[in-house]
């Protein structure tokens, strides 16, 4: 078998990062791309964590403020949410079409 | 040390991590989606284990695959799920940007392959009984700007998140 | 040890925060029906010290925290810009809050806040800090859009500033990482010398587009400014003069120092970046589709947010120039975009009465009769706008487009004075409207309170100094574009 190098993380990292974004492209509803926003920002922690191997320590101390971000997000995220549906009753993005050019 | 069978525990994970990936993005009803992204970030705190990252990895099972998937449920009970499974899923763009998104998939993937000599060969010797006292170190000593002006983040983020959901202000 | 001369390097910072907390705490003790106006004194004398603050810090230039912040005149300017520009909104919304009854004094503790962010960004010079000012500066704003909760469309408009504006901190952080790996850096200087000693690899130019979509985002630049107009016009409008001024400059700010420190040596070499056609496109194409989206609106907050796309593509003209000339030719144009757009999205604020209904173009005619004084300073600003000598708009072109000429840019400087012409149109539309048409029907002027005169006087007072007067501003960018070069 291969030897598992920084690149099979990197490529991983790569598909989770497309993943997301097509999340975020193409559903229509606002928890889940929320989700897939966390997707993103996980593909972006398996990148820093990864490259922390070739680089040193500080990689992983970047995503532990990457993970805290996140957290802020999501709280805000879903505030925001909370009044949106009080407004909308529904989480669809029907108006908030986000590819709309 | 080395991890034991590095290369099977690695496919392992990272073929969990992206097929619940994928199901959180296909899935109709919301709290399916949140159960599969709680399997992607426990499959990745299992890869950042095999990175010499214990420290990262406990903080995402704890805060991210603890706390925020909490939040997630809380906004999704609160959403009638039966609705949001008969409304349509995908929005009409669905296809450019799949084709957009996997083009760019394509460019990351030919990148990797083209660039490889960037990445140093060997790898750093990371701490691996101290871990977590390294990047405490680091947080605490480098890192201090940042790692005070996150507080203030994560003050904005509770100011945001309680003027947003009140009643009435 | 930190020294202290440390801490007066994050002196605006520390007092920004100081006095947020402050208008925090204060809050919960005013009775509930009390008007909110106490705080926003309060947050006004935070953000005067703020600025009182960026001016002391001149005499402390030097980095701090382990290089993580530097002050020098480029980060004092835009200290500068941010914290006037929440005083003057701060200033502005006293009155707002109250017509629009919103009793909440949370308002004015997260403009404190996001203004720390903002200050943040600009002197910043590692990407995790900026990364983590930029999220303060941004979720600070995607709250502040949805604060007229009664409307359903400030709410929408917040929830999709969100949505995208996390979307494109996910984008910029996944360029972060990139250039982590590609250099093994996140400290700007660290980077640029890596990038020097190893030639850009393909890793890095990926990432410099992954941070160039991130913050093409925040900045509203084509083809990355869909969400300008709906999340302007939803948010409350002293909110909207506020994100798109002060949080774009300090965009502004962290992109001048990014890419032109990044690559400072193939600069000063005389030779094109690597993002230069990147940034020519998205120039080019912000100008066009802002202006002509511009033409067809017939909301005055919409017209105002394609213009700000036309205005960001201005902007990135002199990112393409030649690097001195460029440099303080963006910074001056920032300063002169952020007084009169500030001031025309405040007249918008006041004129549009209790939920915001007066907006769209009928509702300003025959304003120059009813209210002249109020007429006339939106046309100085729009006059500004467009770019008529004597106004500092006028200037702010004229120095960007001379950069872009110097650099031999002789396309994009054609784009950028054809799309001139045609903004033109669109702002004088709004003067005829006002001092030619007759009004149909009969539209109540508020009598304008003192806090948004105040802010008025100063944004004209800058628009006319910086157009007359153009040169002690364009000395201190241009020593700032020196120091940032070196």
């Amino acid at each position: 078998m291969v030897p598992i190098t920084t690149l099979h993380y990197l490529v991983v990292a790569a598909a989770l990062f497309v993943l997301g974004t097509i999340g975020v492209l193409t559903r229509r509803n606002v928890v889940i791309i929320l989700m897939s926003i966390e997707l993103i920002l996980n593909a972006v922690n398996l990148n820093l964590v990864a490259f922390s191997r070739l680089y040193g320590l500080h990689g992983q101390v970047f995503a532990v403020f990457v993970i805290t971000d996140a957290a802020a997000e999501a709280a805000v995220g879903l505030g925001i949410l909370i009044a949106f549906f009080r407004n909308k009753e529904t989480v669809n993005m029907d108006e908030v079409d986000l590819l709309k050019w | 040390m080395n991890p034991v069978a590095t290369p099977f525990f690695f496919y392992f994970l990272s073929a969990m991590a992206l097929i619940s990936g994928v199901l959180v993005i296909t899935r109709k009803n919301p709290v399916h989606s949140a159960i599969a992204l709680i399997f992607t970030l426990l499959s990745l705190a299992g890869l950042y284990l095999m990175l010499y990252a214990p420290f990262v990895a406990g903080v995402q099972i704890i805060l991210y695959a603890g706390g925020i998937m909490v939040l997630f449920l809380f906004v999704i009970m609160l959403v009638s799920v039966s609705r949001v499974e008969r409304e349509s899923q995908f929005n009409k763009q669905w296809l450019v940007g799949i084709a957009a998104t996997a083009a760019l998939g394509v460019l990351f993937i030919l990148v990797y392959a083209k660039g490889k000599s960037v990445f140093p060969e060997r790898t750093v010797q990371l701490p691996e009984q101290l871990n977590t006292q390294q990047v405490a170190v680091w947080l605490y000593g480098t890192y201090m700007l940042p790692f005070e002006i996150a507080s203030l983040l994560l003050l904005v983020a509770i100011v945001g998140a309680v003027v947003m959901a009140k009643k009435r202000i | 040890m930190i020294a202290t001369a440390d801490y007066i390097r994050i002196l605006p910072e520390i007092v920004l925060t100081l006095f947020g907390l402050i208008v925090m705490f204060v809050d919960p003790l005013l009775p509930e029906s009390r008007n909110v106006k106490p705080l926003g004194i309060i947050a006004l004398i935070g953000s005067l010290g703020a600025v009182a603050a960026s001016i002391y810090q001149m005499r402390y230039p030097g980095p701090a925290f382990w290089n993580f912040v530097v002050v020098d005149n480029f980060s004092i300017f835009f200290h500068l810009l941010v914290t006037i520009a929440a005083a003057l909104v701060i200033m502005a919304s006293f009155e707002y809050l109250r017509v629009q009854e919103i009793r909440a004094g949370e308002y004015f503790g997260l403009i404190l806040f996001g203004t720390v962010g903002m200050a943040l960004m600009s002197s910043a010079v590692e990407l995790v800090l900026i990364f983590i000012a930029l999220e303060i500066s941004s979720i600070s704003t995607y709250i502040l859009a949805g604060f007229r909760r009664r409307d359903a469309g400030s709410v929408e408009s917040s929830l999709k500033y969100f949505l995208l504006g996390s979307f494109a901190t996910a984008f910029f952080l996944y360029g972060i990482a990139l250039m982590f790996g590609a250099t093994g850096s996140t400290d700007i200087p660290q980077i640029a010398s890596a990038l020097r000693l190893n030639g850009a690899p393909l890793l890095a130019y990926v990432a410099y587009a992954l941070m160039f979509v991130g913050l093409g985002f925040k900045i509203a630049s084509a083809p990355f400014h869909v969400w300008t107009p709906d999340v302007y016009e939803g948010a409350p409008s002293p909110v909207v003069a506020f994100m798109s001024t002060a949080p774009k400059m300090a965009v502004f700010a962290v992109l001048l120092r990014i890419l032109f420190v990044t690559e400072s040596p193939s600069l000063l070499a005389g030779s094109r970046p690597v993002w230069f056609w990147w940034v020519w496109g998205s120039a080019a194409v912000s100008m066009t589709l802002g202006n002509l989206g511009a033409l067809v609106q017939n909301n005055v907050k919409r017209m105002l947010a394609y213009s700000a796309i036309a205005h960001a593509g201005y902007l990135l003209v002199a990112f393409a120039a030649a690097p001195e000339a460029g440099i303080s030719a963006a910074m001056f144009y920032a300063a002169s975009y952020t007084a009169m757009n500030l001031g025309a999205f405040i007249v918008v604020s006041h004129f549009a009465n209790a939920g915001e209904r007066y907006v769209t173009l009928d509702d300003y005619t025959g304003l120059g009769r009813r209210s002249p004084l109020l007429a006339m300073t939106l046309t100085i600003f729009l006059i500004s706008l467009i770019g008529i000598p004597a106004t500092a708009g006028f200037f702010a072109k004229f120095y960007v487009f001379s950069a872009a000429l110097k650099a031999n840019l002789v396309w994009l400087t054609i784009i950028a004075v054809v799309n001139s012409a045609i903004g033109a149109y669109y702002y004088l539309r709004v003067i005829v409207a006002m001092y030619m048409r007759d009004s149909t029907q009969e539209i109540p002027v508020m009598r304008v309170p003192a806090g948004v005169t105040a802010t008025l006087l100063c944004s004209v007072a800058a628009v006319i100094y910086l157009g007359i007067l153009p040169g002690r501003v364009l000395e201190f960018a241009t020593r700032s574009a020196q120091s940032l070069l070196r």
